[in-house]
């Protein structure tokens, strides 16, 4: 079958789609967005977590043809996702998600490093890097959509909020205190207070 | 092969991470990691590059009666179905140390989900499909599960035939490695107890659970050899073992090192490796396997459970007498790393602690369960649970507090171990625990911290809104353990690293190349730092890891600062004696410090010890580049004597102690940890950031042993009972409290920068505290990992 759906701000078509495939399979094999990661496939990990429609799903446990039409962000469009959001406003009351407008507005641009070297970053991610949230790095980009996400919500969440939220997401290397770190470095920035809102 | 790829790139640093050793430099490989790009195994891609799947045996110890692979082979987008017969050459087998494991089932299988047959197809669901039409028929052979079944009289052989270098010493064929430490008169040592206490412990099998799957591209080359980028924790091990099976040489097997998503030891022994080789081979495509949750819970060894049957006495002033001990661990179906683990279990069972008079004895057995192998602090882990326990009784007998009974029985530098061999170097046990013992205890029934009625998040059941306080009492534990440090009892254990220094677009640079494993732990970040430090240039390049450089030996056993840190710092020192001597020949003349002074390379330059600039290094360098390869070795060792088990065995002593405080809900049986505080001397932080997160990490994966982690196998069928992240449970965020942690830097002269290997010691200590600060609590006995309700509640 034919898949029509937006990655990254980008319409995108993938052919040839077995319906048994998983949206995770079709990003990573079949758009070339390997970010998001394969640790279980059955929904329990949290390492293929992106948004769909601006909900944080796992990939793995949505069929391809679900997408249809919709609009998917991944760890590779992160960082331009969070910079629109800061450039349009973002989440006012800290209760809201994005909305549907929101999300389709949203354009990606295309990393232009192999390196990482001059790459740009949202403040979730330069935080993990800063805190020493990330060592394998494998939970990595799944935890940083469900943390950016947290935060578009909670501009200040407390632990157990940030616990409560990334309780999905399993990490093996790090103990997740640096994880907690990274999340509360980030709060601290106040990256979504720079979207307008004063505070 | 020609054709578009996607494989490990260089890794560069700049910006915030231009610092040397000592500093809390950020991961060059960190922006890559949080944007999605960095490359894992699991990532690799070619063009019209096929799909293999492994089909894995039903059954745990069956003859394979005929195996049908007909249907499988006809089915359309099929490249290649493989079994034993197809294999190239005479080599069939491959281990660690025994090669005792087949690259497929021949005859019979030994262990549940044991591999059978591969198949490569265009798309991995076809590829399993197809693998579900091979027709298998099985012979179900009797089982061998655990000590009495394997050595019963007429007991069926995992293995027949071996002639192995143990089978010499083992009491029973089913016995893979015996090692007794005997030292003193234990028996006569007895005498002088006032109390004695005994104990029987049970340490449940643990998987690693790395998060990346165990997955890899091989892509045949136009030279008939093989191209494999793949997840491991040592490139020329596998090499070693792979090369002979394809029948090429190991010039024709070219590996590099692709991301790994953490290994922990169970990427020591090869899962997908040969099979995509063969795959790759046969099609003549490039071929990727990934494997998935399930079939990783077989793809790899786990730790071995274990039976220690322990026993102590001690003086009425508190004093141990003797220790008297018995370690039994399941090594499964093949021997994997299982000797290893004998020796390190036999060699620290005592633990931390002085005792003159000892009787040890550990075994590992060969039986029809899932395989185990290494695992993070692999045989100290088990003993550190038994004689921790036992340390809890003797207190308690003898009416002391626990933490001042260890200090009165620590070990310190200069305590000879049972083995023998003296400890050389700093042994703060006694100031760990004290260290611990003075943090400050977290404040009682937090759940109530935010005013507004419980908090249920804060109390054991979390979420599933359980208790509100009720039923909830605290306890407190402490436990201390010890890890050796490196490969031991004689093993030629080298690292490579190659150096090359040279001036690029008007800037000195030098590149990193070896064949370490970065499994997540950092050693590209120290990598870098240590260039830096020896070197004196801002920008260096980590080229990575391949096996066109000389071996690293494992990112395992707490090595790979020590051993691969280290040769990179011998290697830049060789390189630096070079640049000066090229310094000497340019600009000797201009200024006689360059003969008489002790010179530094710094902030790009040549410099006296007493700052002077006598040249930029850009000068020195221009039109040259200097570029060393050389391999760096720890101090030799000895083996365990086979009788006795004395020996110089051990390179380094590695120690952590930490502090639990968890709450219990008594009449549910849940258990909260509250708090692991830490203590741990680690000689040298090169990266204090990433030390502390070794740490956390590894006091994670105790924790989770302790009350949740086990793979359940079924002891009539001995099958797989929970192989997902569904049914086998590692802690999450909200499992795991806050893990303050204290750094002791007390430095080993024999060690690269006085730096002590970190990453186990953590693991030892962690599941005895918890298990600890629960007795505590509630006031049973549990000898038994993990903890679960029903022991709690006795139902």
């Amino acid at each position: 079958m034919r898949v029509n759906f937006t990655v990254n701000g980008r319409k995108q078509e993938a052919d040839d789609v077995w319906e048994g495939e998983s949206l995770l399979y079709v990003l990573r094999e079949r758009m070339g967005l390997p970010g998001s990661k394969n640790a279980c496939e059955q929904g329990e990990c949290g390492s293929c977590t992106v948004r769909l429609d601006g909900v944080p799903v796992c990939s793995c446990l949505v069929a391809a043809g679900q997408v249809e039409g919709r609009e998917v962000v991944t760890v590779e469009g992160l960082a331009d996702y969070a910079k629109q959001r800061a450039e349009h406003g973002g989440c006012a009351s800290g209760a809201c998600g994005t909305s549907l407008d929101a999300a389709q507005r949203w354009q990606s641009k295309p990393a232009d490093s192999q390196t990482g070297e001059n790459t740009e970053l949202s403040p979730i991610q330069q935080a993990f890097i800063d805190a020493g949230a990330v060592q394998c790095g494998f939970c990595t980009p799944g935890l940083l959509v469900a943390a950016d996400e947290l935060l578009e919500r909670n501009d200040s969440p407390s632990d157990a909020d940030i616990r409560e939220a990334l309780s999905g997401n399993l990490c093996r290397c790090t103990g997740y205190e640096k994880i907690l770190d990274a999340v509360r470095l980030a709060a601290a920035r106040g990256e979504n207070r720079t979207a307008g809102q004063g505070a | 092969m020609a054709g578009a790829t996607r494989t490990p790139t260089n890794l560069t640093q700049g910006g915030k991470t231009d610092a040397g050793i000592g500093a809390s430099t950020l991961r060059p490989d960190g922006t890559l990691k949080v944007t999605g790009e960095f490359a894992y195994s699991s990532d690799m891609w070619h063009e019209d590059m096929l799909w293999g799947f492994t089909l894995r045996s039903t059954e745990a110890h069956a003859e394979i009666v005929s195996i049908d692979t007909s249907e499988a082979l006809a089915t359309s987008g099929v490249y290649a179905v493989l079994t034993y017969d197809d294999l190239p050459t005479d080599v069939k087998n491959y281990g660690l140390e025994i090669q005792d494991t087949p690259v497929l089932a021949h005859g019979k299988v030994r262990h549940h989900g044991e591999p059978v047959a591969l198949v490569a197809a265009d798309h991995p669901e076809t590829a399993r499909r197809a693998a579900a039409k091979i027709k298998i028929e099985y012979r179900q052979l009797p089982l061998v599960t655990d000590e009495a079944s394997a050595t019963a009289e007429g007991a069926p052989l995992v293995h027949e035939g071996r002639d192995d270098h143990h089978i010499g010493h083992v009491p029973h064929p089913n016995i893979v490695h015996r090692q007794p430490i005997i030292r003193g008169d234990a028996d006569e040592a007895a005498k002088k107890a006032d109390v004695i206490v005994s104990g029987e412990y049970v340490f449940g099998m643990q998987d690693q659970a790395f998060l990346g799957p165990e997955s890899g591209l091989a892509v045949p080359g136009e030279d008939g050899g093989v191209d494999l980028y793949v997840a491991t924790q040592w490139l020329h091990s596998d090499l070693r073992q792979i090369a002979p099976v394809l029948g090429l040489p190991e010039e024709k097997v070219r590996m590099t090192l692709s991301g790994v998503g953490g290994a922990f030891g169970g990427r020591e022994d090869l899962s997908m490796q040969i099979h995509a080789c063969l795959l790759a081979l046969r099609t003549g495509k490039p071929v990727k396997i990934v494997y998935n949750r399930f079939e990783s819970f077989f793809g790899h060894v786990h730790r071995h459970p274990a039976k220690l049957w322990y026993e102590h006495g001690a003086t009425k002033d508190g004093k141990l007498t003797h220790l008297k001990c018995r370690i039994v661990l399941d090594g499964g179906a093949y021997a994997s790393a299982s000797p290893a683990v004998v020796g390190n279990a036999s060699s620290l069972a005592v633990g931390p602690y002085v005792v003159d008079d000892v009787e040890i004895e550990a075994i590992a057995l060969y039986s029809n369960n899932p395989p185990c192998g290494a695992m993070r602090g692999f045989g100290a882990v088990q003993a550190c649970f038994a004689y921790e326990a036992q340390m809890d009784k003797l207190a308690k007998k003898l009416g002391m507090d626990p933490v001042e009974f260890r200090q009165l029985n620590a070990m310190e530098q200069g305590t000879i171990m049972p083995t023998g061999q003296p400890v050389d170097s700093p042994a703060p046990v006694a100031e760990l625990l004290r260290r611990i013992k003075a943090m400050p205890l977290p404040p009682e029934q937090q759940w109530l911290a935010a005013g507004e009625g419980a908090d249920v998040r804060a109390l054991p059941g979390g979420l599933s809104n359980t208790t509100h306080g009720e039923g909830v009492v605290r306890g407190v534990g402490y436990a201390v353990g010890i890890k050796n440090v490196g490969f031991s009892e004689g093993f030629d254990d080298y690292s490579t690293a190659r150096v090359r220094m040279e001036v690029l677009a008007g800037e000195p640079v030098a590149t990193v190349h070896t064949a370490m494993a970065e499994v997540g732990q950092g050693g590209v970040t120290v990598h870098a730092q240590i260039a830096r430090t020896e070197l004196g240039v801002e920008q260096v390049t980590i080229h990575p890891a391949d096996t066109q450089v000389g071996s690293a030996g494992s990112t395992s056993a707490s090595r790979q600062t020590y051993m691969t840190g280290g040769a990179v710092k011998n290697t830049c020192e060789a390189v630096r004696e070079k640049v000066l001597a090229l310094g000497r020949a340019k600009f000797g003349t201009y200024h006689p410090a360059w003969a008489t002074a002790e010179l530094l390379l710094e902030g790009g330059k040549v410099v006296t010890d007493g700052g002077e600039v006598l040249a930029d290094l850009v000068d020195v360098l221009e039109g040259e580049a200097i570029d060393l390869e050389l391999e760096f070795r720890h101090r030799p060792t000895e083996a365990f004597d086979l009788v006795t088990g004395q020996g110089n065995g051990h390179v380094q002593y590695s120690f952590a102690a930490h502090r639990a405080v968890v709450e219990v809900d008594t009449e549910l049986g849940l258990v909260k940890v509250i708090e692991l505080a830490v203590a741990q001397d680690v000689g040298k932080a090169l990266n204090p950031l990433s030390v502390v997160g070794q740490i956390q990490g590894g006091t994670t994966q105790g924790l989770g042993v302790a009350v949740m982690e086990e793979i359940i196998v079924d002891p009539k069928t001995a099958k797989v009972r929970n192989p997902s992240f569904t049914d086998y449970l590692i802690p999450t965020i909200l499992d795991t409290p806050s893990i303050p942690v204290d750094v002791l830097e007390l430095a080993d002269e024999h060690a690269p920068y006085g730096l002590r290997g970190i990453g186990e010691a953590p693991t030892l200590s962690s599941t005895p505290a918890v298990l600890a600060a629960i007795r505590n609590a509630i006031g049973l006995e549990l000898n038994k990992t993990p903890v679960r309700p029903e022991h709690l509640t006795g139902t």
